[in-house]
């Protein structure tokens, strides 16, 4: 231990940096200190872990046996479409992680900070896909123990994570311009959820889109959702599709052109309240 | 510049909605003393205060702290001032180290000194041995003392500090006021916002009365008692002694109509300059052989000065369980 010592009246100012240089790291502190937290709350990793565990089970040994024609292993075809929905719903936590941050007052203290105001967003989005990350490869080991068999090259296979962190940031942008849009945290939780069950069921996630009704499937499959599971699921079962990646990544760039603007200027717009 | 006031404001406005919070709201408050904001809960003091701390813009008005504009100079202002609220705006996952750390480095310190001053102050707000506790482990006098020092990390000239012991115990309440009284004869200004008509007595150099959105009164809280007026004696008589004796010899000094609760045996006399009658008053009760139970000379209290501002009176909260001895203000009709 080293004696505490108190810094002096010269110390105690602001380091000269370049705008961009704090921006980022203001967003690396506030990053940091989400991520510090989620060991602490074990409780929110394990169930944001056993959700898609409880869907790969679930899909792999209830409704498996009773759907065909996905041209593989079920469980192969499967692996794909829960990383995606994994992902996703993993990204509510944005939403619900500012509405946290607005209704304790931590944004006011934030907001009276001479820091970057980018800072409380990208902080946050960061951080949840570094959460992200962590999810999806729990859930690549999950998948091993119950029969997946990647196929093809390891570098597809990076892509394919490459192409779902890209959806857990994007949609995370989606679930921040919720959670700020809303009065509560009650209120970020369900709003930034109800919106996702059909977008995730009516797609490719689990069931090949050929047996649902025409109206239905002119929608399943075109939507996001659809065409970012099939390219990962391309990228992961050696079948990639190089139209369907670069539609897969069109999808999140657009989604990001449109919501990063929305979820900053509702950030604006809250924090004047 | 010397002699600017440390906080100023002219004719500030906001509204949400329908809501007019703020209708030409005038502070001011001289260096190193501490301006008390005083009023109900939605007069507007916590609009006020996000105003003067850059976190919203008025719709009207101009506002300079520590001479720079708040809505122009917003930037170089954060660097200046420090902010705790009521809510305690710490994170309740963080440890007390982590969160002034943090603090530090969004205040753009090097990592080293971000650190020492968290130790610092931690040792300084009592915190030292709950320094690698999480926040949420904290009692409220606690968390009150760890955001307030999170507001203190770059030792700001002004402090703004919006109701900082709504919900404390009577203890913790002590605690705060001698941190602030501490605080402001280190040099710092300080803006305070209370709904306890106590608290601003006790800690103001200046009290600025605000309900609906406007100052209806300003001054020291004994220029606001006076201005209300209002001082009286309160003579209780002994049993045995008579009380149209007593009503006789007190008359002289009666600015008013004398109130009399016969049952009580209690007589009411308003007065001027009360402290420089008191002795003839006794000597004429004497001679008048009216013995005595009680005399005293009161002066209004802030309770008094609400009720005669506003025409409403300053009721006791009975939610407000936590501070039994301090009575916040509330309209009935809010």
């Amino acid at each position: 231990m080293t004696i505490a010592s108190t810094p002096t009246r010269a110390e105690l100012r602001p380091l000269e940096r370049p705008r961009f240089v704090w921006a980022i790291a203001d967003a690396l502190t506030l990053a940091k200190r989400n991520l510090v937290q989620i060991p602490r709350i074990p409780e929110e990793l394990i169930f944001a872990t056993i959700q898609p565990v409880m869907f790969v089970l679930l899909f792999r040994y209830v409704f498996g046996g009773a759907i065909a024609g996905t041209g593989t292993t079920y469980v192969n075809y499967l692996m794909a479409g829960i990383f995606t929905q994994t992902v996703i719903f993993g990204s509510t936590t944005t939403g619900i992680g500012l509405a946290n941050d607005l209704q304790r007052g931590l944004v006011d203290r934030f907001r009276s900070l001479p820091m970057a105001k980018s800072a409380v967003l990208t902080g946050r989005t960061l951080s949840d896909l570094v959460r992200n990350t962590f999810v999806v490869l729990v859930m690549w080991v999950v998948g091993l123990l119950v029969g997946f068999q990647p196929q093809g090259s390891p570098l597809a296979w990076l892509a394919a994570v490459g192409i779902l962190l890209l959806t857990s940031f994007a949609f995370s942008w989606i679930s921040a311009t919720i959670g700020l849009a809303v009065n509560t945290v009650e209120a970020a939780q369900s709003a930034g959820f109800i919106w996702l069950f059909p977008l995730t069921f009516a797609s490719s996630i689990f069931v090949p889109t050929k047996t649902m009704p025409l109206w239905l499937r002119g929608f399943a499959e075109h939507q996001p959702v659809s065409v970012i599971a099939n390219a990962v699921r391309g990228l992961l079962l050696n079948q990639a599709d190089p139209t369907t990646v670069w539609a897969a990544v069109g999808y999140c760039v657009a989604m990001l052109v449109i919501f990063v603007p929305l979820a900053v200027r509702a950030y604006g717009n809250r924090a004047a309240r | 510049m010397a002699n600017r006031p440390a906080i100023f404001a002219e004719g500030l406005y906001k509204r949400y909605g329908k809501t007019q919070a703020l209708a030409g709201l005038d502070l001011q408050a001289e260096a190193a003393t501490v301006l008390a904001v005083l009023g109900p809960n939605g007069a507007g003091k916590t609009t006020a205060v996000r105003i003067l701390t850059t976190l919203l813009r008025p719709d009207a008005g101009h506002a300079e702290v520590a001479g720079l504009d708040v809505v122009k100079q917003a930037d170089q202002l954060r660097a200046r001032i420090g902010l705790a609220g009521q809510y305690a705006a710490v994170d309740e996952n963080l440890t007390g180290f982590e969160n002034l750390e943090m603090v530090g480095r969004l205040y753009h310190l090097a990592g080293r000194v971000a650190r020492q001053r968290a130790n610092e102050l931690l040792a300084r707000f009592d915190l030292a041995d709950a320094a690698k506790r999480t926040v949420k482990t904290y009692s409220g006098g606690m968390r009150r003392r760890l955001d307030l020092a999170a507001s203190l990390v770059m030792t700001p000239p002004v402090l703004f500090l919006d109701e900082p012991t709504t919900g404390l115990d009577p203890r913790s309440r002590l605690g705060m006021w001698d941190i602030i009284s501490g605080l402001v004869s280190d040099g710092t200004t300080v803006l305070l916002t209370t709904q306890y008509l106590e608290e601003a007595d006790q800690l103001a150099h200046s009290i600025a009365v605000v309900d609906h959105g406007r100052v209806i009164a300003s001054g020291t809280a004994d220029e606001l008692k006076q201005q209300v007026g209002g001082e009286r004696f309160e003579i209780t008589v002994a049993r045995g002694g008579d009380l149209t004796d007593a009503m006789n010899a007190l008359r002289p000094y009666s600015v008013g109509e004398i109130q009399l609760e016969a049952e009580r045996r209690h007589i009411i006399v308003p007065v001027v300059n009360g402290a420089h009658q008191l002795a003839a008053v006794v000597r004429d009760l004497d001679t008048a052989h009216v013995p005595l139970e009680d005399l005293a000379l009161r002066r209004p209290t802030l309770d008094e000065v609400f009720l005669t501002l506003t025409g409403q009176p300053a009721t006791s909260d009975a939610t407000d369980n936590a501070a039994p001895d301090a009575r916040p203000l509330a309209r009935s009709n809010a």
